[in-house]
């Protein structure tokens, strides 16, 4: 199938790995593709690539297009920008997305400038259907839904009018899907010209700072909000993550408080979380903290405040304070078996 | 020698703090009931320029804001934090624009100033959260870009190079670049200086006159040919040379479809008593569902 009118992927790679946000996206591209009966491309730019290229075709890729030099080993906008825009002007994909990461939020809105066309930030949700404007009747929209006002309300984004329709995906809110090694998709070449006067920014160096704090990979993850009252009894949250073998999380308004670092914070400026357990503790539950955990498998809230926002998302909810309840639930892990 | 340097700030409606009245009954968001303030990376982004400019006397810092007439009220904090130059792109033909139509404009209005050397503006807007701008405005005035700045690691003035530090996930990189660079600076290397008293003293006429309730356009300086440094500027889409299919809700590809208030789910919650057996109970569940292990 050719790409034109393709759902076209920006694949994002790292140190020439390609980066888990891009597979997620991959993956609802094949989706989309599907419902609109057309093929998926993607756009991987880089060096030393080509094997990271053939490990994407098994996610029901129809063509990768792969544009080497050593000078694109690491991200710089200039270049990457320019790569884009011949692209898609070349082979007119209908959708392009990239992942809402600090490269795609930088490349994304660059391109959308150059070609004039719409880009939405930040996607949560990514539907097929149809808009009617006064004059004109759309049909296999690309609706480009996303938290908006400081998460308040839910937006739905359409761009009918020019192709391609582009958005940002938030990371880790698509699932990958199952890989399948006899899909047939081909590696293309994709030649574009590039000087030196490309290539404007040069990346000095790259400093990877330990994670002392991994929410994303956690299985358990107990949240303190400013209900826990102070720095001090925040020592109970981290007992209770201790205990159980999680991480430590923290509601804006904690941190904020000085209750616990900002790598902590989990919600909508902080880290999306969607452990298999979160435990709620003295956090109300508005809405930016919501938006950052409200798909965990399971939830359990504990707070004073039996009206509290957060018992609405909840499996299970204790009401009552949490200097005594936790003690409790401690005790009750700790006799099990 | 100094700099040329121009902040893009937005006076937004504090999203961060609010209340229960802030959604109306029928799911719309009551923009009338949140404050407006200074978009707070924008605060920052205002210091990293006042700070390039305290090292190297002889530079300008020049303030834009696109917005309605109200949003004299971040121009106003920002001649009191120590810019030089302040200007409100304000027109009705400006209204509906997304993040496109208004890089749009702020780029006729940076093309304006000309001769600039460094564009800083705020990573992102605390109301829609799209950080967007910024790079839209750097590819339409056809330069380079930092974004996520946040610090400053060295000017050169002589090469005209810059290094920033520039914030990625799980760490940060340093970047080498030119002028003129647009960079888009985060909340974590600029704490925003107060406003200065004497500032204060120096436009407190501006302050007095601009206050909600009497909003006086006299006071503002239309005039096109003229820039003017005692004022704050306004300009209007032919003042900035704009193209009105550029602007606007003409020049916006993007349309709001749909807009629903968060709703929540509110299903089968089980509510656990605050007792030894009831909790030992919920943790048993949870172990044999293998929730816990």
């Amino acid at each position: 199938m050719s790409s034109n009118n393709s759902v076209m992927v920006f694949i994002q790679q790292d140190d020439a790995k390609v980066a888990d946000v891009s597979i997620e996206l991959l993956s609802k591209a094949r989706d989309l593709a599907d419902q609109l009966k057309t093929s998926v491309s993607g756009v991987l730019i880089g060096s030393g690539i080509k094997g990271e290229a053939e490990k994407l075709i098994q996610y029901g890729v129809d063509e990768v297009f792969i544009i080497e030099d050593t000078r694109l080993g690491d991200y710089t906008p200039m270049p990457y920008t320019k790569i884009m825009v011949e692209i898609i002007k070349k082979m007119k994909p209908q959708i392009v997305l990239y992942g809402a990461t600090t490269t795609g939020r930088d490349v994304g809105p660059r391109v959308a400038s150059n070609l004039k066309v719409g880009l939405t930030a930040d996607c949560t949700s990514l539907e097929i259907g149809d808009y009617s404007s006064k004059e004109v009747d759309y049909s296999n929209i690309l609706y480009q839904i996303r938290p908006a006002f400081g998460g308040n309300i839910v937006a739905t984004i359409v761009s009918p009018e020019k192709k391609p329709q582009m958005a940002t995906v938030r990371e880790g809110v698509m699932k990958v899907g199952t890989p399948d090694s006899k899909y047939k998709g081909k590696i293309t070449n994709f030649e574009v010209a590039l000087s030196d006067s490309d290539f404007p920014s040069v990346v000095i160096k790259k400093i990877k700072e330990e994670k002392l704090v991994d929410l994303k990979g956690a299985q358990v993850i107990v949240s303190g909000g400013v209900g826990v009252g102070s720095k001090e009894n925040f020592g109970l949250i981290l007992k209770l993550a201790h205990t159980l073998g999680g991480e430590v999380g923290a509601s804006r308004a904690a941190v904020d408080a000085g209750f616990v670092s900002k790598e902590h914070q989990v919600g909508q400026t902080g880290t999306t979380v969607r452990p298999k357990l979160y435990i709620a503790c003295g956090i109300s539950g508005s809405i930016q903290h919501r938006a950052g955990m409200d798909e965990s498998a399971r939830i359990i809230a504990i707070n004073t405040d039996h009206e509290a926002p957060i018992f609405q998302i909840s499996n299970y909810g204790i009401v009552g304070d949490l200097n005594d309840v936790i003690p409790k639930f401690i005790k009750a892990f700790k006799a099990k078996g | 020698m100094g700099l040329n340097l121009i902040v893009l700030v937005k006076q937004v409606p504090d999203t961060q703090n609010v209340g229960g009245d802030a959604m109306k009954e029928d799911g719309t968001v009551n923009r009338a009931v949140l404050p407006a303030i200074f978009n707070p990376e924008d605060l920052h982004a205002l210091e990293a320029a006042l700070k390039v400019k305290d090292a190297n006397p002889g530079s300008k810092v020049h303030v834009i804001t696109m917005g309605p007439p109200s949003a004299v009220q971040v121009l106003k904090d920002s001649l009191y934090r120590g810019a030089d130059f302040v200007a409100l792109i304000s027109d009705r033909k400006f209204a509906g624009a997304d993040t496109l139509a208004t890089s749009y404009a702020l780029k006729c209005a940076i093309e304006k100033i000309g001769n600039y050397d460094i564009v800083f503006c705020g990573r992102q807007a605390i109301d829609g959260d799209t950080a967007q701008v910024g790079p839209q405005t750097a590819e339409k005035l056809g330069i380079n870009q930092i974004t996520n700045v946040s610090k400053i690691e060295e000017i050169d003035i002589k090469k005209r190079e810059i290094q920033a530090r520039r914030s990625i996930e799980g760490g940060y990189e340093i970047i080498k670049a030119s002028f003129p660079i647009l960079l888009t600076v985060t909340d974590e290397g600029y704490f925003p200086r107060p406003p200065s008293v004497i500032r204060i003293m120096t436009y407190k006429n501006a302050s007095a006159e601009m206050t909600e309730a009497g909003y006086d356009e006299s006071y503002i300086d239309s005039s096109i040919d003229r820039i003017s440094e005692t004022a704050i500027n306004l300009w209007d889409i032919n003042a900035i040379s704009a193209e009105v299919e550029n602007c606007g809700l003409a020049g916006s590809p993007t349309k709001v479809k749909k807009i629903e208030s968060v709703i929540l789910k509110s299903e089968d919650i089980k509510m656990v008593e605050n007792t030894e057996d009831s909790i030992t109970g919920m943790v048993h569940e949870l172990i044999s569902d293998h929730t816990l292990g």
